[in-house]
């Protein structure tokens, strides 16, 4: 057993608003300079869609993620021998156009043009060229809310492998918001895609990062990622990526997407896993396995034997704190109603969806005389089809969707009869058999989800700085670049070298 | 004297301003190591220019290497004889040098006429390619026109070991007073080429990712000290 801490994220979908202040705020702080216009590292689709880049779960297309090939886990876009033969060319990387070319808007014509009978316009300007685009065709949400309808839709791969035909006449279609950010995965396939041995994940807390002096901007890692979410800068030739803010959750502090979400839909803690298992789970047959089989993974904070093995590991209490508080923990491992995002990935993803209820009540008119193994059938037939919320967050097991449902039904009806009645007949009903819950439960579910503060929905310990070495030289000097001791000094070389003796 | 200075001074300031150039670079500059692709830009003309370039000079090289690097008295000593060996160098030199030519014109005309390619591109950037079409254009000539038209030239008996004393601090600049012109001048234009390449994309030679099949898929890295026991 070989336990590690990860810092994970949830989003709760049914309280996102589409608002885009996740994306905004996180391109304000990372991505707002010459070569990184095109990325968000934070992006905030509408489903069903092309999504951010353009069909990015089109995995025959980009070869993102990992296949199993007789039986063994391979990178699909294949490994490292393939990969060095199409080092000079990669056919699977996207181009920008299928992000989109960024662009800004002369904004100086609208002060400085000369006297004319027309309003002077701000044309927009390419961010790549400098010429006038006369007509921008494509931009990083130019789907948002289903514009664009039923030429758009069906460009999403999720509505090509739907059986059933999708409604698209306005009144009658369905829409949700999916946020992503990178999923800071347990198997990462950009890793393992990369030649230069760049990209890695962080042994204390997961988070996955690109080391910029070590990347030689070989690019495989842009479409190694089956989420498309490491990025080509063109101006420095360097991958650059999601990096869960490090130097806020160092502090303590969620990422600024989470900081500033209006919706609150966002919650971060850390989950305990065994790094040992991660290869077999992400190796199981059947991709609709994979859930359980990552589920497998994940240790109970409680465990007193856990802990002390933890300890061994180099987690320390803090940590271990930090995961018995963790609403990753509760809402994913305990209470499975957040799911990961295209689990077929087989890079056990670590960002979870608990999928959204939809508009369910609309079916219900008489909800006053329903009883309550009424809401049943109602979710199964919800306005979002639970064949697209499997074909996204379950591999298209709809039963493991069916059962996330079923608990949020239970819980609104359950929560609904405390202030109107029926409490009593919830307990006996086929729906809370069905939903595998219980009030107690339920009561912590509707806490966490609907009333949780700051501090219960980010449970983050602080970053490990007490293991750094020559913490009292270091003192005052940390803003210094060149007068710091850099990080990672030898300590038979730093001034703590006396301790070796003791 | 302009020997000494062609087949001796010259080759020594350029190679040393390849490697302390490098070197710098590698130590001090290493945010701008990287290969600088802009398949993201654009995708059709890249995909026949670029691996027909790279792989065409990947033979060059090991042609060089056949050479320059190893004696003539070798390949007699294997039983290579020099019509042998000439055949041989002429059409897989000939082929490399064709592909690489051809490659580099691909890229270039990709690179004056593709808009997000060309205004990205530094002088460095077109310096490069054209000086690799000099070199690459005068190999290819030697090798396809010179070496069937006029004489199979035996660079094996001058150039090579000339090449060879560079390294053992030796230069045998004798041997290079009479080598056919063209020769001379593709020869001391790579050398030229080589001082460029520490100020240019060409850095990227030197991190061919070999160890990458050698290494483990997931790559894990700690904080210093991060399992240190007892804390």
């Amino acid at each position: 057993m070989r336990i590690k801490a990860q810092v994970a994220m949830v989003m709760h979908l049914d309280k996102c608003i589409g608002c885009h202040t996740c994306s905004v705020t996180c391109k304000n702080t990372w991505t707002n300079r010459s070569g990184t216009e095109y990325m968000w590292f934070n992006n905030v689709e509408t489903r069903p869609g092309p999504g951010y880049p353009r069909r990015w779960e089109d995995t025959d297309r980009y070869k993102g993620g990992w296949k199993l090939h007789n039986g063994e886990l391979k990178l699909r876009a294949g490994g490292p021998i393939t990969k060095l033969a199409n080092i000079f060319y990669n056919p699977n990387m996207a181009k920008l156009d299928e992000f989109y070319e960024p662009w800004t808007y002369d904004y100086d014509n609208l002060i400085h043009s000369p006297k004319s009978e027309n309003l002077p316009v701000a044309r927009p300007v390419s961010q790549i060229t400098g010429e006038y685009i006369d007509k921008p065709e494509w931009g990083s949400n130019w789907d948002d809310d289903l514009a664009g309808g039923s030429e758009i839709v069906p460009l999403d791969p999720n509505v090509e492998k739907l059986q059933e035909h999708i409604q698209m006449e306005y009144e009658k279609t369905f829409m949700m918001y999916l946020p992503r950010i990178c999923e800071h995965c347990l198997n990462p396939s950009c890793v393992a895609s990369c030649p230069a041995g760049a990209l890695y994940k962080r042994d204390e807390d997961g988070i996955v990062l690109v080391d910029h002096d070590a990347c030689r901007g070989w690019r495989f890692c842009q479409n190694g990622c089956p989420y498309h979410k490491v990025y080509y800068n063109w101006k420095t030739h360097k991958a650059e990526k999601c990096n869960f803010c490090y130097p806020r959750t160092e502090a303590g502090l969620p990422t600024i997407c989470s900081e500033t979400c209006v919706g609150r839909i966002r919650y971060i803690g850390v989950v305990l896993y065994d790094a040992d298992k991660v290869k077999a789970a992400a190796s199981v047959e059947d991709p609709q396995d994979l859930y359980e089989a990552q589920l497998g993974c994940f240790l109970d904070p409680f465990d007193p034997e856990i802990q002390e093995k933890a300890r061994e590991h180099g987690i320390n209490d803090a940590w271990l704190e930090a995961a018995k508080e963790s609403p990753v923990y509760k809402m994913a491992m305990k209470w499975k109603i957040a799911l990961p995002l295209h689990p077929e990935y087989r890079t056990l993803p670590m960002v979870w969806y608990v999928p959204p209820l939809s508009p369910i009540m609309n079916h219900i008119t008489n909800e006053d005389e329903l009883n309550t193994d009424g809401y049943i059938p109602a979710v199964d037939q919800m306005r979002i089809p639970v064949e697209y919320l499997a074909s996204i967050l379950s591999a298209g097991d709809t039963n493991v969707i069916r059962k996330v449902l079923l608990k949020l039904t239970a819980m609104r009806v359950y929560m609904r009869g405390k202030t109107v009645g029926g409490i009593d007949e919830f307990r006996q009903s086929e729906l809370v058999t069905q939903a595998a819950t219980s009030p107690e439960e339920i009561e912590d579910m509707a806490r966490l989800l609907g009333i949780a503060k700051y501090n219960e929905r980010f449970v983050i310990p602080t970053g490990r700085r007490e293991m750094d070495d020559d913490l009292y030289e270091q003192q005052g000097t940390c803003s210094l670049e060149e007068l710091a001791p850099r990080e990672g000094v030898n300590p038979a070389y730093g001034y703590m070298k006396v301790r070796e003796n003791l | 004297m302009v020997h000494i200075f062609w087949w001796v001074i010259f080759p020594y300031i350029t190679l040393t301003i390849m490697i302390l150039g490098l070197l710098y670079r590698y130590a001090f500059r290493q945010l701008s190591w990287a290969a600088p692709s802009t398949e993201i830009f654009e995708k059709k003309w890249l995909k026949i220019g670029s691996p027909l370039f790279h792989w065409g000079i990947i033979i060059a090289f090991i042609g060089h290497v056949m050479g320059m690097v190893i004696p003539h008295d070798f390949y007699l000593s294997i039983g290579v004889s020099d019509h042998l060996y000439h055949i041989g160098a002429i059409a897989g030199g000939g082929l490399a040098g064709l592909m690489v030519v051809a490659g580099l014109i691909i890229l270039l005309i990709r690179k004056a006429t593709i808009d997000p390619v060309r205004v990205h591109a530094t002088f460095a950037d077109f310096f490069t390619v054209l000086m690799l079409i000099f070199v690459a254009g005068t190999g290819t000539y030697m090798t396809l026109i010179y070496n069937t038209t006029v004489v199979a030239y035996e660079y094996r008996e001058t150039i090579g070991p000339w090449f060879r004393s560079l390294f053992t601090l030796t230069p045998a600049y004798g041997l290079m007073t009479g080598v056919p012109l063209i020769f001379k001048i593709h020869v001391a234009s790579a050398f030229a080429l080589f001082a460029s390449i520490p100020f240019t994309k060409l850095v990227h030679i030197f991190s061919f990712p070999v160890r990458y099949p050698a290494r483990a898929p997931q790559q894990y890295r700690h904080r210093s000290n991060y399992r240190r026991q007892g804390l």
